[in-house]
């Protein structure tokens, strides 16, 4: 399957294009650009936001790949989202419990501690055919591995960390290697963190040789794009057969 | 310069209480069989809806005139990704949406998926 886009003629900010033109978003009560988000919520029978018309994925746009951002709570997960999406970022949850509730017993549910599990999530177009997502996980950190699909098929993980708070990425990790994960280090470079030498964090964080460890600042476009690339390159890499 | 804290590697009591999934948000008759759909699947309308559907189900049709993964419904309708899901399966069943897996990492990544979104981040 051959995923590159017919039309390389996009330059900069690859949200906005003419090939977004010819969608018809007229007549439609679902889709109210430049709303604000206080019409999120209301319901399905009132006005629903949607997407604003330009971020209306064409068409051809059928096949979507996801990454996760994984990493202890405030370390800048959601900021590296915001920052390299294409729309503003959107919000989608889900609800566990933390006791066994079969699926078929519906008795003494709201008995039950039930947890919201959110999700930030944002958008990068690759080609007019392809979609990037990117999962950024708000805090609660041991609760996102018992959402099933969020892991499965992503392409990698990226692995934010926070030197002055090392030891909060140190579960994900077991995590990510137990689940077979392909993952990057990025340290978000904090103003006041202690800067470790990157042989240092790599021995702290028990890494084998060949993981990436890279620095980056989550508020920057280029700095989140270039920790993608770092991410898919080592994909690459992996996908090569040793030989 | 201090020195970092150090993982430990293995920590099995974490799973200890860990919660499990709620099904809250039930629909179709006996709980029909779940669609596989990812967060990431890409829903596309394949009708207008009828005045037959649940307005929950008319508001997906709407949404996904163009093509809108299972999270960005799940954003945009205020409804957890399970519950998506259970509407999700009804217009799979009744060929009112259609469905597009996501390219998944196999456990050779197909390279030339990787390439494109090289390409594609490099124009970022």
């Amino acid at each position: 399957m051959d995923f590159r886009g017919s039309d390389p003629t996009d330059s900069g900010t690859i949200s906005a294009g003419s090939s977004f033109d010819t969608i018809d978003t007229g007549s439609s009560g679902a889709v109210s650009a430049g709303s604000s988000s206080d019409a999120i919520g209301k319901g399905p029978c009132g006005t629903v936001l949607g997407p604003r018309s330009e971020d209306i994925l064409p068409t051809t746009a059928t096949s979507a790949v996801k990454i996760v951002i994984v990493g202890g709570f405030g370390v800048g997960k959601t900021t590296m989202v915001g920052s390299v999406s294409e729309i503003r970022p959107l919000t989608t949850e889900e609800t566990m419990t933390r006791a066994g509730v079969g699926v078929d017993d519906n008795s003494g549910v709201e008995s039950k501690t039930a947890t919201t599990v959110a999700m930030d999530f944002g958008r990068i177009s690759i080609t007019d055919r392809l979609v990037l997502y990117l999962f950024g996980t708000p805090g609660q950190e041991r609760f996102w591995f018992l959402w099933n699909g969020l892991f499965e098929g992503a392409l990698g993980a990226v692995v934010l960390v926070d030197t002055r708070r090392l030891e909060v990425s140190f579960d994900v990790i077991g995590r990510l290697e137990e689940r077979g994960v392909p993952f990057v280090v990025a340290v978000n470079t904090f103003p006041d963190a202690p800067h470790h030498p990157a042989e240092e964090l790599r021995k702290a964080l028990d890494l084998p040789d060949e993981v990436p460890v890279v620095d980056c600042d989550a508020r920057l476009r280029a700095s989140c794009r270039d920790v993608l690339l770092t991410l898919t390159r080592y994909l690459y890499a992996l996908s090569v057969p040793p030989g | 310069m201090r020195t970092p804290p150090r993982r430990e590697r293995g920590n099995p009591e974490a799973d200890a209480g860990d919660p499990e999934r709620l099904y809250v948000i039930t629909g179709g008759p006996g709980g029909t069989e779940r669609a596989p759909l990812d967060l990431v699947t890409m829903i596309v309308a394949r009708d207008e809806p009828s005045p037959t559907v649940q307005p929950e189900q008319a508001a997906i049709l709407r949404l996904c005139r163009a093509p809108l993964s299972v999270a960005e419904l799940s954003a945009y309708l205020s409804l957890p990704f399970s519950a998506m899901t259970v509407l999700l399966t009804e217009l799979l069943a009744t060929g009112l949406v259609e469905s597009r897996a996501p390219v998944v990492r196999a456990a050779l990544p197909d390279r030339s998926l990787l390439e494109a979104v090289m390409h594609g981040l490099q124009r970022l």
